[in-house]
Parts: structure tokens; sequence; C-alpha cells
């Protein structure tokens, strides 16, 4: 019997979750064994046209990671939704907007400003700017629509699975694709991880006191976390009480604070609200006054409770007015 | 065809111990104030979820109001202090998004505050009617692309 097809794609991403894949190490050949890759831009040559004459069902699994961006990215992930029977939103970015959907926090006319204007490295006297179409030498050339906000992959398509991370662990990566070999998937619509929250699984839980208080945020570009302790307890935010579990606490080991990637626990409505409200309430302040500077400690309350999910929350994004 | 004015709609959020007993003094007393906001009751203003607030301001509200007891006074001691932490954390979060500050507002009204519950949503109706409507998600869907 012929050996299921499985394709990788990439979108508005870093490379990071292609370096997940190998980061399977030995167990990439066991994958290898079992499917053949149809489609991986990042390792292997194959065209537009190639997967154009895929038969539907041909590739059975598409992984895809990254965010939308892109009027290209949109047309090949609608064309691998039209092939392929599952698809997996491989990532932070394809999950919920990952880090270029923190673009959602200003605007389409700024960032471009920003990149071929303003930068004090840009060299651009013509003020040139990349247009949809370009005419050179008798040539009519074409580039793909920036759109005006990054989106997840399930803002554009129908999507089966979702794989979090930044990037998705090894482990968790052989566990989707060994229960996809075995036809041992959860209903549709699952995040392929644990329910409960980083902190149930951290390592440093135990030094969690029960009436934790905050007296202010510390930043990690100018102090160092005790390596033992309990990173909200010492002042650092942590994501851990709002976030999924199941990364393998790569980051406490690392004496990193959670940072989010894997997103919200399942009951949360809104990533970024519900550790609000958790931290939030742990200050020490007690008046008016005093709850304003502890809030004013945490300098970019967006960026931060929002750095892997904005385009997931329920306000979408910054909303300028003219 | 003349547009019909604005009338804000606000949301507020009221502590079943004080500014909801406050809003029904204002009630049995017969003071005026306007039907602008709808009184949800709730158990305590530590209660209101920051997602409460924002799903208030995404669904439609202009404006949301949250009142409970004066400092020192809850019924369960200290949840109007945590209502008193959140507040300007998630204003600060607001803003960024790009909703204004003056949206949303943290009160004290105590049982017997009748009169001030009257006074502070007359005050705050006219301060979202200034600020106009929100209309937050046709707002962002001009944001986005359309797809």
């Amino acid at each position: 019997m012929a050996k299921p097809k499985v394709a990788f794609y990439w979108c508005a991403s870093c490379g990071g979750c292609e370096e997940a894949v190998v980061d399977l190490a030995e167990d990439i050949l066991k994958v290898v064994d079992a499917v053949d890759i149809a489609l991986w831009p990042v390792a292997l040559d194959y065209k537009l046209k190639d997967v154009q004459a895929w038969k539907p069902g041909e590739v059975s699994v598409a992984f895809i990671n990254g965010a939308i961006r892109l009027s290209e990215q949109e047309m090949w992930v609608k064309l691998l939704r039209e092939k392929c029977p599952v698809v997996v939103a491989f990532g932070s970015c394809a999950h919920l907007g990952g880090i270029p959907g923190l673009a959602n926090a200003t605007s389409r006319e700024e960032i471009l400003a920003n990149k071929y204007h303003r930068s004090p490295t840009v060299d651009n006297p013509d003020g040139i700017v990349p247009q949809e179409e370009t005419h050179v030498n008798g040539y009519d050339l074409e580039l793909p629509k920036f759109w005006k906000d990054a989106k997840r992959l399930d803002d554009v398509i129908d999507v089966d699975y979702y794989l979090p991370g930044c990037a998705p662990p090894p482990e968790l990566i052989m566990q989707a694709v060994t229960a996809i070999l075995e036809d041992k998937l959860p209903p549709k619509g699952s995040v392929l991880a644990p329910e409960k929250a980083l902190c149930e699984t951290c390592p440093r839980n135990d030094t969690k006191p029960d009436d934790m208080t905050i007296e202010s945020f510390k930043r990690l570009a100018t102090s160092t976390p005790d390596p033992d302790k309990c990173f909200l307890a010492s002042g650092f935010l942590c994501m851990g009480p709002a976030t999924r579990g199941g990364c393998g606490e790569r980051c406490i080991r690392g004496n990193m604070p959670c940072r989010g990637c894997f997103g919200p626990t399942p009951d949360a409505l809104d990533p970024g609200l519900k550790i609000l409200s958790a931290i939030a309430s742990r200050g020490e302040a007690d008046t008016e006054e005093s709850s304003r500077a502890f809030a004013d400690s945490l300098a970019d309350p967006l960026g931060t409770f929002y750095r892997f999910s904005l385009p997931s929350s329920m306000l979408k994004r910054r909303v300028t007015k003219e | 065809m003349a547009e019909e004015a604005f009338e804000p709609k606000i949301v507020g959020f009221l502590c079943r111990w004080c500014s909801y007993t406050g809003a029904d003094l204002a009630g049995t007393s017969r003071i005026q104030y306007p039907a602008n906001l709808a009184g949800i009751r709730v158990m305590c203003s530590g209660r209101v979820d920051p997602t409460f607030v924002v799903k208030a301001l995404n669904d439609g509200a202009d404006g949301v109001l949250i009142a409970g007891c004066h400092p020192g006074d809850c019924h369960y001691s200290e949840g109007n202090y945590k209502a008193m932490r959140r507040y300007p954390m998630l204003m600060n979060l607001l803003e960024q998004f790009g909703v204004e500050r003056e949206r949303v507002r943290l009160e004290w009204i105590s049982a017997s505050e009748g009169e001030r519950f009257a006074e502070v949503v007359r005050e705050f109706t006219e301060q979202i009617r200034s600020l106009g409507p929100l209309n937050w998600q046709e707002n962002v869907a001009a944001c986005c692309e359309a797809i």
C-alpha cells in the first residue's frame, strides 16, 4: 500500500515551525518511513502547478504554519484546503495570529511608512514603495496584495486541528502525526495539547504562595529572576496561570517566564483579559493612586497579554480614527 | 431624512450589596435619571471580570459603568480592591486598542447613596453622549480586509 502523503506549507512565519519539524531529530526518520512529504517549500522544490494537479484526497494532511497577510497566502491555503481532507494549523501564528498578528496593533500605512520611509537605515530618496502592479522595460510585474490586517488561518479557511506553540514542541508534533496515522484523532476543532494551565505542571509551582501579592512588575532587561522561584511571586509577569500547558516548560527551565505561546485554556473567552484579571487583582495596591502606579509599572499591556494572540482577541485590533 | 439623535447604550455592572441597592433607593425615592443605563446585578465589583467589560463594548455598548461598595465596605472584605486594581490596567490596555478611557468608569456607590447613583448615571450618560457612538465591530471591519 502506498504511504499516505502530507504537505507542509508556510505563510507569514519565521521558519521556526519548519525548524521544529527538523527538531524531531531521529524521529523524523519514523515520519518519513510512514508518510511521503508531498510539499515542503523550505526543503523541497515544488511548484504551484504541481499542487494544482493533485487529485482531491491524494494528499491526506496539510500542516500550515504562519499568519495570513498576503493574497498569495490566501490563495495557497484555500488550494490546500480544497485538496486535503485534514488541515492542521501548525504553531501559534496559524493558531492565534502569533507574533505577526501584533501588526494589528498598528496599520498597514504605518508599517509601510516605517519600512520604506522613516526607518533610519532606509535609503530611499525617491520614496519608492512596492506596488501590486509595476511596468518595467515593457514587462508587467505583479506582487501579492498586502492586506490591512494579519489573520489567523481560521479566519481564512476551515481548520480541522490546531497544534499550538512557538514553535510546537517535537513531542506534540509526534503525538499529532501518530494520531493521524493511527486514525485516532480527537473531535474536529480540537487543540492538540493538554487543557490544563501551565502552572499545573510548572516545576516552580511549589513556590507559588496561596495568597500571592505583586508589588510592581520587574523587567527582564533590568533584573534577573531567581532560578527556583515562581516568576509571579518575584514580580515578573508570567502568563502561566492562563496559558495552556503541554509545552514541556521549556521557557521556565531556561529561566524565562511564560509568554503565552500555547494560547488560552479552553474556558477563556479572551486570552489577554483572563491573565489581566488574574494578575492585576494580585497587586499590593490598596488605593486608587497606588493601583494606577501598579498598572503603569507594566509598560505594554497589549503587547504583553496578546503577544501571540491579538487577531484572536475579542477586540481583534487597534482601531485608529481618522 | 434626518439622522436619529444618538442615545448612548451603557452597561452597568452593579454590586448586589451597595450599588444595586443604591440604584433601588434611587428608584423608590423617585429620583429621575436617564434610561440609557442597563444595570446588571453582580455579587461583587470584584466579580466583574475584564472580559465582561470588553464583551459589552464589543457587542455594542458605548460605555460601561462598574459600581461597587466604597473601599473598606466590601461585603467580602476585599472584592472591591480587586476591581480597583484591575481598572487602571484595563484602561491602559483599552487605550492601546483605541478605546477612549472615558468610556469605562469605576465608581463607589453605597446602598444609601440613591441620589449619588442618579448623579453618576446622568453625568456618565452625558459624557458618553459627547464622545459619540463606539461602533466597535464596524470600526474593526473597516480596518480589516474582507475575505
